[in-house]
């Protein structure tokens, strides 16, 4: 289907007649390389430069040339095997990259301040054993004050900023103490070296703020990867509507082209792309999106609908009435809007724990200033070891011990290809004991074909096609890309599980399971079988699918673990059974409709099973919804997506089980991280109240605590080769004479 | 312990170049793309052949 569509949407025109696109790229199984594209990207005439960020997976063009055309760009990279999708001028998200610099810079303050005031700092404490004079100390104090003044008003600003913020919404946030203890540590350091003291606490400062620091920027990039990722996603989605030209025939356009007055079809599964006005069909919408109301609506010709309405049950042709110029962004502002939520909870949880945490340290800090007058000491002794207490509480390993492993966890999923899309995916995750598999699209492959098409009659083969167009299900798109005629049934209505039904010229078409059809279809020995009836004359297709790669090592490895495994499918009982017994799932059951396989979920958690949905697909949805934990491939129609916790990428199951490894990986860290900054606590306190905490003392359990605490995170990290090879070697030949046409 | 009063400065100054050239490096985009860079520098695309 070569049509032409406009990418002058996506061009970024700058005043001087230069001109900037930028792509997101996908390169399948082979990693992009750089070289090979940019050099034929260089060759192409018109264009002055084209630039492939690996990190983020974009190419950006940049041409002064009018005559110059995105679109061969495009079909020289479909040449490479390159897939590639223009995106949208973001705004947000080059406000995260300047906020991401400016973080980076304050840390570079942080890190230059504490190195040079640790490097005066050793040596005063190395003096004070021996022999430095008072004069060298002073030298030294008012040295490592300079630096230190300009360093933390410049790098303290994240805190300061987000305390005062708190303080205006009469809150407290783990900033408040933050702040509060370097300013005071700032403060009272300045007063001790005016007065010739021994110790100052300039480096506690500056170390304190550069160990904050480090953790928000790891946070913050990791979410602008999200970010980015989710931009990618949405664009490489290509957000497009089938619009119909004069002709009636569907043309695909991005949505941001669309014009009022426009005539689109909306299929099954799709969601509407524009504000607009039924013009011919029925069916339900899932309008939850934009109103929160779940229950269904029905809508017919006439009726108004709105962009993100989700489609049901039949073909729509819907006309625009409001210009869709914004729909992308607004699904990566959606998905993004979700990443962004599983971070900023766990930001409100630290906040949590900060509002009874601070409290505690403002008291006993205040008590000790106060235990210390009472007992005799003098004001000034008294109030600097109550700030000292400030110091050492700083919730230094508090504030890492979560996010430090979060952080680790997300990117470490990330670069095994799964995006986190509920906060506390990682937590539901790590306590699940059951996994219910789809089969369709999940341990298989989404796209499998018609393998006898020579054996039914070309004009049913044409018929059935062209029904098939009107349906979602992954095996009518196998037959929909058979048809020549591309003009949709309108009437076409399709029921989840079941099949979709039409009337062409005068009779009656049915396209799905055999009892839907009413044929009588012998089951295959091994793929799965898709009817057709067109009034008394009836075919049966034979869809094969080829199972995911990985598919046999992931789940065995799976297996392995103890957990329990499950096969739902809505397809054929015959045809779930070759796989399963190819996986080695002794647990499998075909031909469930939506409703069977919330039941059967709802059934495991009844037994006290934990149980996490692994399933695309429109009958897949309500189940993934109703399980504990739920994960998506990231080719499953915009429904099953929409009720995730997480999706995976790319082909292979394997993200599966990183997905288990990991989480499980990281709720045992976060809760020793916890542990660990709670036991920090436990013994510096006392330490402080009774006055032993020198600024050696406080920079040693500070540095160490947080050192300790980020370690730990790190072994949430990498997903090593050698975890996922721990599949016992899988004999394929032996499976290829099981089910020949099954294996990749 | 004279030499302290010199020494001391220089070596900050040191540090400060440092600190610079890291804002530079910043600006310059050096830390857009780590791991294009990691593949970069194993491309010869730039010699003149």
């Amino acid at each position: 289907m070569a049509e032409a569509v406009d990418y002058s949407l996506f061009v970024d025109r700058s005043g001087d007649g230069a001109s900037r696109i930028e792509f997101a790229v996908e390169g399948g199984e082979a990693p992009l390389s750089i070289s090979a594209i940019e050099r034929t990207l260089a060759a192409l005439p018109g264009l002055d430069d084209a630039r492939l960020n690996l990190t983020k997976r974009r190419v950006t063009l940049a041409w002064r040339d009018a005559s110059f055309d995105p679109a061969t760009a495009i079909a020289a990279l479909r040449e490479l095997g390159v897939k590639s999708h223009p995106l949208r001028v973001d705004h947000g998200e080059e406000a995260e990259a300047r906020h991401a610099q400016w973080l980076l810079k304050c840390v570079g303050v942080a890190a230059f301040a504490t190195m040079n005031i640790m490097l005066l700092s050793v040596s005063v404490w190395a003096g004070n054993a021996t022999d430095i004079s008072p004069e060298t100390r002073d030298f030294f104090h008012w040295l490592s004050a300079l630096i230190a003044i300009p360093a933390v008003a410049y790098a303290g600003q994240p805190f300061f900023r987000s305390a005062a913020a708190a303080l205006g919404r009469r809150e407290l946030n783990m900033d408040v103490p933050i702040s509060l203890g370097v300013l005071l540590a700032v403060g009272m350091s300045l007063y001790e070296t005016a007065n010739h003291a021994e110790h100052a606490y300039f480096d506690s400062a500056t170390m304190l703020l550069l160990f904050l620091l480090a953790g928000r920027f790891l946070d913050q990039s990791m979410r602008r990867r999200t970010r980015a990722a989710a931009g990618n996603l949405a664009a490489l989605k290509g957000e497009t509507a089938r619009r119909l030209g004069a002709d009636d025939e569907p043309v695909t356009v991005p949505v941001a082209a669309l014009q009022p007055g426009d005539r689109v079809v909306v299929r099954p599964g799709e969601r509407i792309p524009a504000d607009g006005v039924v013009l011919s069909g029925a069916s339900t919408l899932d309008d939850s999106v934009i109103t929160g109301e779940t229950a269904r609506r029905p809508v017919a010709a006439q009726d108004r609908v709105h962009a993100g309405g989700l489609n049901f049950e039949g073909a729509l042709v819907v006309e625009v009435t409001a210009a869709a110029a914004d729909s992308l962004l607004d699904e990566i502002e959606r998905l993004v809007e979700r990443a962004a939520d599983a971070k900023s909870r766990t930001l409100r949880l630290a906040d949590r724990v900060a509002r009874r945490y601070a409290p505690v340290v403002h008291v006993t800090a205040f008590a000790t200033a106060v235990g210390w007058i009472l007992a005799g000491a003098g004001v000034h002794a008294a109030i600097v070891t109550a700030i000292a207490v400030l110091i050492i509480t700083c919730p230094c390993a508090l504030a890492l011990a979560v996010p430090a492993v979060q952080v680790v966890a997300s990117g470490a999923l990330f670069r095994a290809g799964v995006l986190l899309n509920a906060s506390d995916a990682l937590e539901r995750c790590a306590g699940v004991d059951t996994i219910v598999f789809d089969k369709t699209g999940t341990l298989t492959l989404p796209e499998p074909g018609v393998a006898n098409r020579a054996d039914v009659a070309p004009d049913l083969v044409a018929a059935a096609g062209r029904l098939a167009q009107s349906s979602r299900h992954p095996l009518a798109l196998a037959l929909a890309r058979e048809a020549r005629d591309r003009r949709p049934l309108l009437d076409a209505a399709e029921e989840p599980g079941r099949g979709v039904r039409a009337v062409i010229e005068g009779v009656e078409a049915r396209l799905g399971s055999p009892s839907f059809c009413d044929v009588a279809a012998p089951a295959p020995a091994s793929g799965s079988t898709i009817c057709f009836r067109l009034g008394e004359r009836t075919a049966v297709f034979a869809i094969r699918q080829t199972l995911r790669p990985a598919a046999v090592e992931t789940v065995q490895a799976l297996a392995r673990t103890g957990l329990r495994l499950i096969i739902l499918s809505g397809d054929a009982p015959a045809a779930v059974a070759p796989i399963a017994e190819m996986l080695g799932v002794a647990e499998a059951r075909g031909g469930l409709k939506p409703a069977d396989k919330i039941a059967a979920v709802e059934a495991l958690k009844a037994e006290g099973r934990t149980v996490l949905m692994v399933g695309d697909g429109l009958n897949d949805a309500p189940a993934l919804a109703a399980a504990d934990a739920s994960l998506s491939p990231i080719a499953a129609v915009d429904l099953a997506r929409a009720q995730a916790d997480a999706v995976f990428l790319g082909e292979t199951l394997a993200p599966v089980a990183d997905m288990l490894r990991v989480s499980r990986k990281a709720m045992a860290l976060m809760r020793q991280n916890l542990g660990i900054a709670v036991v920090y606590n436990l013994v510096a306190v006392p330490l402080a109240i009774l006055g032993y905490v020198t600024p050696l003392v406080a920079a040693a359990a500070m540095s160490g605590s947080s050192i300790i605490v980020t370690l730990n995170a790190l072994r949430a990290g990498p997903i090593r080769p050698k975890d996922r090879d721990r599949a016992a070697p899988v004999n394929i030949e032996a499976m290829r004479a099981l089910a020949p046409e099954v294996l990749p | 312990m004279n030499v302290l009063i010199y020494l001391v400065p220089l070596a900050l100054g040191v540090g400060l170049i440092a600190l610079f050239a890291f804002f530079w490096a910043l600006k310059n985009g050096q830390f857009d793309d780590p791991d294009g860079a990691a593949h970069r520098i194993l491309s010869d695309d730039d010699l003149k052949k």
